[in-house]
């Protein structure tokens, strides 16, 4: 596999998606369209900091031992994950006419807690709704999340990875799903896939997770103070936000079946 | 406001169900719908309101399609449910619509029934010896399943031996279960695999693309060395030579031809072949 990253002039990482082993440099040049400019939201000035969403990587089938493995960049949050299924079962968590999902979620420092079983239970409910369990009764399919680097954004970054990583496992699905995060700040402005200090400065953060044939919502996780139309606003520009991603799983995984 | 609207009518516009004959050899993603080609004829621009009246209406002549791995159907569409590329195959006799599927790489082994596969015994619990394909849950073969074999005159096998077998009876709601012998009851090269040799995991792509007829791969492979090679379609490949290191160079071969191009191979082919 080749990966290469490179400093910008801003200082964030741009890393380049090597979808597959052993491809070589060219993908490069794609990737400079996959950043993104959605101005929406009230009181977005032009030359705010932050209206777009970051780059985006994407590496996948990089693990040896999984069934299925991606890791997604999303600036600089990073996640890896890996899929094993659909495998053997305990007989007492088994389910009798489908498939038992189980996330694991790992933090980068110390030992998983509270907020990590949250999340697991987050990113448990999208998939569920997604992979189509009753093809496989009585097996499990277990989805293992590991947090390499943390700059915000965080749940979306891990329901991106796991989404990547399940269809490189080839667990049958009805639909693809994303996540995308929204941070709202004390005068109204939305950001779009905010970094750690845009969350924390933040009033509210929002995450939806959208699935791909229609744009529905999966999965929704917010703190903070918003108003009813506030978060209309901000699930309205998730959606719109939520087609560059679809957009970039579809050149991912392209060019990954370009190659045989 | 106006940008995110018109973002949302590119995408759904994107949504529709295309014509699975369009989308041929292309790669295809789960959730993406496909119009088999009699319901084209009914959505093209010919259109319900100007379509002149049948006399037997409501006897749509249907053409049979099978829908192979990878798609579902639903409704009267088909839906993707893996990624990879769509392919079709004709049908041979001339009815029916022919099959389509969806090409996927793949690691882990879901049982198919008919499926030859090589398994590891992990345990004999009285008539029935417990096989490990890979899958969900191991796969049970029954000692009078081998040839020749009655209850006075068992067949020699012990845990951690290999089997060559095919399955029975193989779907999602009950064990798999494994045969030695075709149906007429003869071996037909199924058993217990023989001593030495190595066992090693592909994925379930490489191992199609080498049971293609005409491979060229297996065609150079036998040219180097005389080997034995038995390939399951579990992913699994015993491979045996006359000594310990051809063995280990024809493992490393085929596991590293998945990702070559044509021409390396020629040359790491033609370098083992001086040597």
């Amino acid at each position: 596999m080749v990966t290469q990253s490179v400093r910008s002039a801003r200082g964030r990482a741009e890393v380049i998606i090597a979808a597959t082993r052993g491809v070589g440099a060219m993908e490069e040049e794609m990737h400079t369209d996959a950043k993104i400019r959605a101005e929406i939201g009230t009181g977005c000035s032009p030359r705010g900091p932050g209206c777009s969403l970051r780059h985006f990587a994407c590496e996948q089938n990089l693990l040896s031992r999984p069934d299925g493995s991606a890791s997604f960049l999303q600036g600089d949050t990073s996640v890896l994950a890996g899929v094993y299924g659909p495998a053997e079962v305990k007989v007492s968590k088994e389910i009798f006419n489908k498939a038992t999902l189980e996330v694991i979620l790992r933090p980068k420092i110390g030992l998983p807690g509270v907020a990590e079983k949250s999340r697991e239970r987050l990113i448990r409910n999208t998939c569920e709704a997604v992979v189509l369990g009753t093809l496989h009764p009585r097996t499990s399919i277990t989805v293992v999340l590991q947090v390499v680097s943390d700059a915000g954004s965080l749940l979306a970054c891990c329901l991106n990875a796991a989404c990547m990583a399940l269809v490189d496992a080839g667990v049958p699905m009805r639909a693809l799903f994303c996540g995308v995060t929204c941070a709202l700040d004390s005068d109204g402005t939305l950001v779009l896939d905010p970094t750690s200090k845009q969350e924390k400065e933040a009033r509210a953060v929002l995450t939806f997770a959208l699935d791909s044939v229609e744009r529905k919502l999966l999965m929704s996780s917010t703190k903070g103070l918003y108003s009813d139309s506030e978060l209309q606003q901000c699930l309205a520009a998730a959606q719109a936000a939520s087609q560059h991603v679809f957009r970039f799983y579809r050149e991912s995984l392209q060019r990954r079946y370009s190659k045989s | 406001m106006a940008e995110p609207v018109s973002v949302a009518a590119e995408y759904l516009a994107g949504s529709r169900a295309r014509a699975a004959r369009t989308v041929l050899g292309q790669v295809v993603l789960p959730g993406e719908e496909l119009l088999l080609p009699e319901q084209e004829d009914a959505e093209g621009p010919g259109g319900a309101g100007e379509r002149p009246l049948s006399l037997n209406a409501g006897a749509r002549s249907r053409v049979r399609v099978v829908c192979g791995p990878g798609l579902r159907r639903c409704g009267d569409r088909l839906l993707v449910t893996k990624c990879g590329r769509l392919r079709h195959k004709e049908p041979g006799s001339g009815c029916g619509g022919g099959v389509y599927w969806v090409d996927s790489q793949q690691k882990r082994y879901v049982p198919v029934k008919g499926d030859h596969v090589i398994g590891i015994v992990t345990a004999k619990s009285g008539d029935i010896f417990k096989v490990d394909v890979g899958g969900s849950e191991p796969a049970s073969l029954s000692y009078l399943s081998f040839e020749g074999a009655t209850k006075r005159n068992r067949p020699n096998v012990q845990v951690g031996d290999l089997i060559y077998g095919q399955f029975v009876v193989a779907n999602k709601d009950m064990e798999p279960e494994m045969v030695c012998i075709d149906s007429c009851g003869r071996a037909n090269g199924m058993g217990v695999i023989g001593q030495d040799g190595l066992l090693f995991k592909v994925t379930l792509g490489l191992i199609r693309k080498l049971l293609a007829p005409d491979c060229e791969i297996i065609q150079e492979v036998g040219k180097l060395y005389p080997l034995e090679i038995v390939f399951g379609m579990n992913g699994r490949i015993w491979v045996k030579a006359k000594t310990i290191q051809q063995t280990l160079i024809l493992a490393n071969i085929l596991e590293a031809c998945e990702h070559m191009t044509s021409d390396q191979r020629k040359q790491i082919f033609s370098r083992l072949a001086e040597s």
